[in-house]
């Protein structure tokens, strides 16, 4: 179990590494900031003492050393358009984007799970159909027009809800709403199939036949089982949610993570866009280990091959 | 193949996807003999024209309604299917060649390329797909071209992991353990003997992955970073109407059906090409 541990461990850190010499390889693309933030009538002169103070005018391998060196400890730079340091500028917008993906997450696997575990156990029956049909209809819609059409029935017609903005909990349900509809589609279809395959195998008809009662059967033998892809999702879902509700951080002026990248890119603010960038990449990959260590508690077989 | 066919046309969801597919790339390669109001230029004297239903063949109406600039709504979508499938089509082959090649490199050779290669996987999966669409579309720049090398970038690791699956366990199989006695070389037997055999496993997620590159493209144009104005796009054209959402809902909510029934139809017939050759593919 140990070894399996420090595997997994390793192979995080190589991630984390891997997104942030990317990223900073790729901002290094973007643009000149220098010809950005100065006045247009700066003179070539002003120009390289901008690039000499933010050490652009270094050699690109010499500026990405000292880029990890910083990283390491956290330090991505100022930020170009905000004057304070890029990390605290991430940091500050970490709480808005994480209170919409838990919330999202948490309605959505619960509505996901429950649908899927109904569709499973009413095979050819209405409910199935049903919540299949909804289920490819969730999957087959942008998440960025439902919560356009949200806002129009909810906000603009009926007006109960605001249209965007951020504060209160009413401001919280329609983008919340809006990514779970996203995570429950893939949910119940994932959690639905792997229950079919889980209740024929083995295991269920011999607990079926020593005569434990169905629900417990249920619970304990296919469920359990069929819930191992589902935590996999879980973890896929969950850096989606971190980084790619971009859009739907856009939709509903929602001050996140996602939106301040995307602001960061347009005004070439590279150290806010590394900062953000490694900040996701860092909580999706912690994330993902755990949701591999959790595989060793649900599954006995994977323990037992990490040693 | 026939009886590809009769089950086919005896499956609800695979028929429904395809019928509907059938009908799409009709329409986007027979736009310009439609008889469409110009998708482009716009009849400013209708600016904001709401959905008529009556007198639907006579010049001048607007089934869909049209748009502030009085561009007619159906037409821009017809126009817009273009863009969409061209995109998904070229990004769907890059993708799936690029994925497809690695995942057979990786799965046959095993050892240090295998490992390196699923390490640049995790890395890749480290960043959220939309953020690398971002980051590299911004860097490179928005055009059509620089769109499909995006979008495939984000595509190759599906086929690459589902790929390299497969070919661990054909590496085994006794056709391939012959060709290698027979003194076939490494690119003999991985074009010969594994490439024919990933060529379902690829289709299948070939057909999944084209549903989510549209719901990208779309979201990318949304943002601005996809096809230029004034050419008709369908994430654009959301991004247009959304400013108009309290006076006109037509605006905003057609392309976003389009974009739905599209998406839909490719996951049917994705899901049924995945049923029916192999269920184990699912991921």
């Amino acid at each position: 179990m140990i070894r399996y541990v420090i595997g997994k461990l390793g192979e995080a850190i190589v991630a984390v590494w891997g997104v942030v010499t990317i990223v900073f390889f790729v901002t290094r693309l973007l643009g000149d900031p220098a010809a950005l933030l100065l006045p247009v009538g700066a003179s070539a002169e002003q120009l390289d003492a901008f690039r000499a103070a933010l050490g652009l005018d270094q050699p690109l391998w010499q500026q990405y050393l000292s880029f990890l060196a910083q990283a390491v400890q956290g330090d991505f730079g100022q930020s170009f358009v905000f004057n304070r340091p890029a990390i605290t500028v991430v940091l500050e917008r970490m709480p808005a984007t994480i209170t919409l993906a838990v919330t999202a997450m948490v309605f959505g696997v619960l509505i996901g799970g429950g649908a899927g575990a109904i569709a499973a156990t009413q095979r050819g029956k209405f409910a199935e159909f049903a919540v299949m049909t909804l289920a490819l209809l969730g999957q087959a819609t942008p998440v960025f027009w439902l919560g356009i059409m949200l806002i129009l029935f909810f906000a603009v017609d009926l007006g109960w809800l605001p249209t965007g903005g951020y504060g209160s909990l009413a401001h919280l349900v329609l983008p919340a709403f809006t990514l779970a509809v996203f995570v429950s589609a893939s949910i119940a279809r994932l959690l639905r199939s792997s229950l079919l395959d889980s209740m024929k195998e083995d295991y269920v008809r011999t607990a079926q036949a020593k005569g434990l009662p169905p629900g417990q059967v249920f619970v304990w033998h296919a469920l359990r089982n069929a819930l191992i892809p589902v935590v996999t999702m879980v973890g896929i879902l969950s850096g989606e949610l971190l980084g790619g509700s971009v859009v739907t951080e856009t939709v509903f002026a929602w001050p996140g993570v996602g939106r301040l990248i995307v602001q960061a890119i347009e005004s070439k603010d590279f150290p806010v866009v590394q900062a953000g960038v490694a900040v996701i990449a860092t909580v999706y990959v912690s994330i993902n280990f755990l949701v591999d260590l959790l595989y060793g508690v649900l599954d006995p077989r994977i323990r037992r091959k990490g040693q | 193949m026939k009886a590809f066919l009769r089950a086919l046309v005896q499956s609800r969801g695979g028929l429904f996807g395809i019928l509907i597919l059938m009908l799409l790339v009709a329409g986007a390669l027979l736009a310009p003999t439609l008889g469409l109001p110009d998708p482009v230029r716009g009849d400013l004297r209708a600016r904001m024209a709401p959905p008529t239903w009556t007198g639907l063949f006579a010049p001048g109406a607007h089934p869909l309604g049209t748009d502030q600039l009085g561009r007619d709504i159906l037409s821009r979508i017809v126009y817009g299917s273009r863009i969409t499938l061209t995109i998904g089509a070229y990004a769907v082959v890059l993708g799936g060649i690029v994925g497809v090649m690695l995942g057979i490199v990786a799965g046959y050779c095993g050892g240090i390329t295998d490992r390196l290669l699923m390490r640049l996987v995790d890395i890749q999966l480290a960043i959220p797909l939309m953020l690398l669409a971002l980051l590299v579309v911004a860097a490179l720049g928005p055009s059509l071209t620089n769109l499909v090398i995006v979008l495939a970038l984000t595509s190759w690791i599906r086929y690459a992991r589902i790929i390299r699956g497969q070919v661990l366990a054909l590496r085994e199989r006794e056709f391939v353990q012959s060709a290698r006695t027979i003194g076939a070389s490494t690119a003999q037997i991985m074009l010969r003997h594994i490439l024919p055999n990933v060529m379902t496993p690829a289709l299948v997620v070939a057909t999944l992955e084209l549903a989510r590159i549209i719901i990208m493209d779309a979201a990318l144009s949304f943002l601005g970073l996809g096809v230029q104005p004034p050419a008709a796009s369908w994430g654009r054209m959301l991004a247009e109407g959304r400013v108009y959402i309290s006076t006109a809902w037509w605006v905003v909510t057609f392309p976003g059906l389009a974009i739905m029934l599209t998406v839909l139809s490719v996951n049917l017939l994705g899901d049924w090409l995945r049923d029916y050759f192999d269920p184990r593919l699912r991921t």
